[in-house]
């Protein structure tokens, strides 16, 4: 005799009790520290500050160990936190001009003030797997340098447009506020303010494969990497007790100027280079510079560019680019549907019926 | 790091202010979507952020939820979501429909008929009843704003000629007081006439796509069709194998591997009332 | 005398250094037939766009006269006014069918779906509609059901026409309706939209390039060079006994059918 199921409050909490059994996994194996993760996995932690748009290396690296390594469940974790987090006012603009730079690199140029300073970097190195690795690895500690606090390393994107060759951000309008996609819905056409910031926290993979795409003439723009800078930074607020800004802290962000096709020569305007840009936090270049692509092949628009590709889409990019969301939706269909299935088979039975009904006849009438 | 407390019902003040002054915009356009910025909730999107933000936003201390999901209190969606209040809130809660003051579903409407004391709150996956027809959000909202609906009634034309049915079966879209089409989240259209004169306020949350509408008490929902195809409701060959009620919406089981079938009422409430009608009647 | 139907003063386009439109002005009178002529780049087509309200104008004006007799001047009309007014009181048929159909609906469905607009509800009418169109344009009947998809160039083009008409409009812009088309088909085209223009009164701007099709389609016409318009009358006065040199030049180059 069949019993309607129940017991549904008891599975989930099962299957919860499960879940953190496997988290923890063989009792013999040493606890993972979230200081390891930290450490030794920080480009994870990296990204999950990052796409999680919120910088605390703590948070990051215990949502890595609470998702099980699962990096986009650690995002989720770290969104949902911030959610919970008051707001008691905005930083001043980033001043990457000032980042204490580890690393700094153009392909514009063969050199440049500042020189191109590699910094850690899996750029050279060949993809072997180094089996002394799971051994204990120690490596001897670096050279170094005395810090050169007269170092001076100009952006490039500064040196090109000291020649104005290069079109100027435009400027901000006096007195406009930014826009805050974690507060207000995303209109369309999005403000470019609003679209870096879906961007600069959107999916690295979904914008790696948009960026190449544009790459292989979905939307081709020719890009040059300007400067590619990572370092930390400070950041302050300005606070209005004091009448001054007051510094918060340092964090580690890296930032990719790109440089693309140039236009103008109609209009009276000289010919220019073009732009995109991207910022995050901690040293995801890949990102920053997916970011940067993608930017730049959004303001086909603006810039009078036929839209041939996805990435030149708003809508489609803006509107797919978020990792949380688009992992709610897909998973979602794990969720039970069976009322809608339901419904749709009732449909499909009487199709048939009325198609068999008439296929009898059909067959009686030759 | 120490556990932090969260406020009542999870949402911050400021946030839920902001809802409550969307749904209020809600209510006074019925079946227009207003736009709200949906917060990251800790479940994830596309299950149930929206219609939990909503409650979230109007529940008080005194009221008492019920939530559903596939019209049932005790599948795996609603378990969550019930646990989430009863924590994060400390309400009441409860099975029975006549109880609540605030039902959150998903997919279904209760079967029995709800008072003007009592709000239901649907949770909406994708609000834009036009969003099949023409992906860009731009030029959905133009023809929301012009009322130019004309491809919808081409999609069920297209139904007709190619089926001889109009063939949605669930997030059937209604009209909303003569003037706005909503998409009534996927309910089954056998539901859609509920929604029509209901004592009850009706609320629809989508998280995701960050849009709360509303149908308020005793407004006039009708379901499109065409004037010789007209809206039908689903009826079922069979009766409810636990109730025998044969007004409600049924659940197909699968009972052996050789085929065998059974229909229960998918308002899991609805029929154990009736059971306990028909127990009580035979021992009287 | 009653005020044209459409009146245009003085419109004018630039694209960077280019006049594409300079100072058009011309009148339209209910059941006239206007054909815009000129070689490719003379600014015909951006003409037909302007004044079809599918471009903003630089400067000038197009004032229509509405159903209910009142002027308006196009660019003060609502957007809900300017989209009502493309699907009930004209036509627009394009060059390329696909971007005046819908090529996944079936032909009733593409037909039907101004009526639908407009507020029609009953799915028998609807398809009768539709089929007298079919009838009217000469596409089979059993086509009805079939997506524009599975229909050759000619039948696209047709289908277009019958999904324009159906409610009515006065006034339909076509932009080179039978280009693209073999020379059987265009025949048969033409002849079909000069008695519809015929039966129905439609006045009409046609752009074409062909003098064949201006002289069939049309009562008056305009020929345009490099953006201006360089001769303007009655049909058959310009190509029987063209003033302008150029318009000469245009007619004698037509190779005598």
């Amino acid at each position: 005799m069949y019993v309607a199921v129940k017991g549904g409050e008891r599975a989930i909490a099962n299957a919860h009790a499960l879940l953190a059994d496997k988290r923890r996994g063989d009792r013999s194996v040493a606890e993972i520290e979230t200081r390891q993760i930290d450490e030794q996995l920080s480009l994870a932690v990296d990204r999950v500050m990052s796409e999680g748009s919120l910088y605390d290396r703590e948070i990051a690296a215990l949502a890595i160990k609470q998702a099980r390594g699962d990096l986009i469940e650690a995002i989720f974790l770290a969104r949902a936190y911030r959610t919970t987090l008051p707001r008691f006012g905005f930083a001043e603009p980033l001043d990457t001009k000032a980042m204490a730079l580890r690393r700094r690199v153009s392909a514009t140029f063969k050199d440049l003030p500042g020189g191109q300073v590699l910094g850690p970097t899996f750029d050279y190195t060949h993809r072997l797997i180094d089996f002394m690795l799971a051994e204990s690895a120690d490596p001897p500690p670096p050279a170094t340098a005395p810090a050169d606090s007269a170092l001076a390393a100009p952006r490039v994107i500064d040196i090109i447009a000291g020649d104005d060759l290069i079109e100027k951000s435009p400027p901000a309008e006096g007195g406009a506020a930014v826009a805050d996609v974690t507060r207000d819905p995303t209109e369309f056409p999005a403000s470019r303010d609003a679209r870096l910031q879906t961007l600069a926290r959107g999916d690295e993979g979904f914008l790696l494969g948009l960026g190449y795409s544009t790459q292989r003439g979905y939307g081709r723009n020719h890009p040059f990497v300007g400067e590619i800078r990572f370092g930390e930074i400070e950041v302050e607020m300005f606070v209005a007790e004091l009448g001054f800004p007051v510094p918060l802290g340092s964090i580690a962000v890296t930032e990719c100027q790109m440089v693309n096709q140039f236009k103008g020569g109609a209009d009276g305007e000289p010919a220019r280079f073009t732009r995109g840009y991207g910022l995050v936090f901690g040293q995801s270049e890949r990102k920053a510079m997916s970011m940067a692509l993608v930017d730049r092949a959004l303001r086909a628009d603006e810039l009078a560019e036929e839209r041939i590709g996805p990435a030149q889409d708003e809508e489609f990019v803006l509107s797919h680019c978020d990792n949380i969301q688009a992992t709610g939706f897909v998973e979602h269909l794990k969720l039970p549907h069976y009322v809608d299935f339901q419904a749709e088979l009732a449909l499909l039975r009487e199709l048939r019926r009325e198609a068999g009904a008439q296929a009898p006849s059909a067959e009686a009438a030759e | 790091m120490t556990a932090r407390p969260y406020n009542f019902a999870y949402l911050d003040e400021q946030t839920k202010r902001m809802i409550r002054r969307a749904i209020l915009k809600a209510i006074a356009i019925p079946g227009y979507q207003v736009p709200f910025a949906s917060r990251e909730m800790p479940m994830p999107y596309g299950w149930g952020t929206g219609g939990v933000q909503v409650t979230a936003a109007i529940i008080g201390p005194d009221d008492v939820l019920k939530v559903i999901d596939q019209g049932a209190d005790d599948t795996t969606n609603a378990v969550s979501i019930r646990a989430f209040f009863a924590k994060t809130a400390d309400v009441a809660t409860t099975t029975d429909t006549t109880q609540a003051t605030i039902i959150q579903t998903r997919h279904r409407v209760p079967e029995t008929p709800l008072s003007g004391e009592q709000i239901l709150v649907y949770q909406v996956p994708i609000p834009e009843p036009l969003r099949f027809l023409e992906p860009r959000e731009t030029e959905t909202r133009t023809m929301h704003a012009l009322a130019e609906y004309g491809v919808m009634h081409v999609k069920l034309y297209e139904d007709i000629a190619r089926h001889g049915h109009i063939a949605t079966t669930y997030a059937y879209p209604a009209r909303v007081a003569d003037r706005y089409i909503m998409d009534p989240s996927p309910i089954p259209k056998f539901d859609n006439p509920k929604l029509d004169d209901c004592p009850a306020l009706q609320l629809f949350g989508a998280g995701r796509e960050k849009r709360i509408y509303a149908i308020p008490p005793f407004t006039r929902v009708v379901s499109l069709d065409f004037e010789d195809h007209p809206f039908e409701r689903t009826k079922f060959d069979a009766a409810c194998e636990f109730c025998g009620a044969t007004d409600s919406f049924l659940d197909e089981v699968v009972i052996d591997d050789r085929g065998g079938r059974m229909f229960v009422c998918s308002d899991t409430d609805y029929c154990e009332k009736r059971r306990a009608a028909k127990t009580k009647d035979v021992a009287q | 005398m009653t005020a044209p139907l459409l009146s245009v003063r003085g419109l004018c386009k630039r694209y960077g250094a280019i006049d594409a439109c300079r100072d058009i002005s011309f009148a339209l009178e209910e059941g006239e037939a206007l054909a815009i002529v000129g070689e490719s780049g003379s600014g015909k087509t951006t003409l037909l766009n302007l004044v079809a309200g599918a471009l903003q104008a630089d400067s000038g004006e197009v004032v229509y006269r509405m159903r209910d007799g009142a002027a308006r001047a196009l660019s003060s009309l609502s957007e809900a006014e300017r989209r009502a007014l493309m699907r009930t009181d004209w036509g627009f048929v394009h060059q390329d069918a696909s971007r005046g159909l819908r090529m996944n609906v079936s032909a009733g469905g593409n037909i039907g779906e101004r009526l639908m607009a407009i507020g029609d509800r009953h799915y028998g009418r609807i398809r009768a509609a539709a089929l007298d169109w079919l009838a009217r344009v000469e596409i089979a009947a059993q086509r009805v059901d079939d997506p524009p998809s599975t229909y050759s160039g000619g039948m696209r083009q047709r289908l277009q026409i019958a999904r324009n008409l159906v409610t009515g409009p006065r006034l339909v812009f076509m932009d080179e309706p039978t280009g693209g088309l073999d020379v059987s088909v265009q025949a048969r085209l033409l002849d079909l939209l000069r008695g519809l223009i015929a039966d129905m009164g439609l006045a009409a701007i046609i752009v074409t390039h062909d003098l064949a099709v201006a002289r069939l389609l049309s009562h008056r016409m305009l020929v345009m060079k490099q953006g201006e318009v360089i001769e303007s009358g009655l049909t058959d006065r310009v190509l029987d006994d063209p003033q302008a040199p150029y318009t000469q030049l245009l007619v004698s180059s037509v190779l005598a059918a």
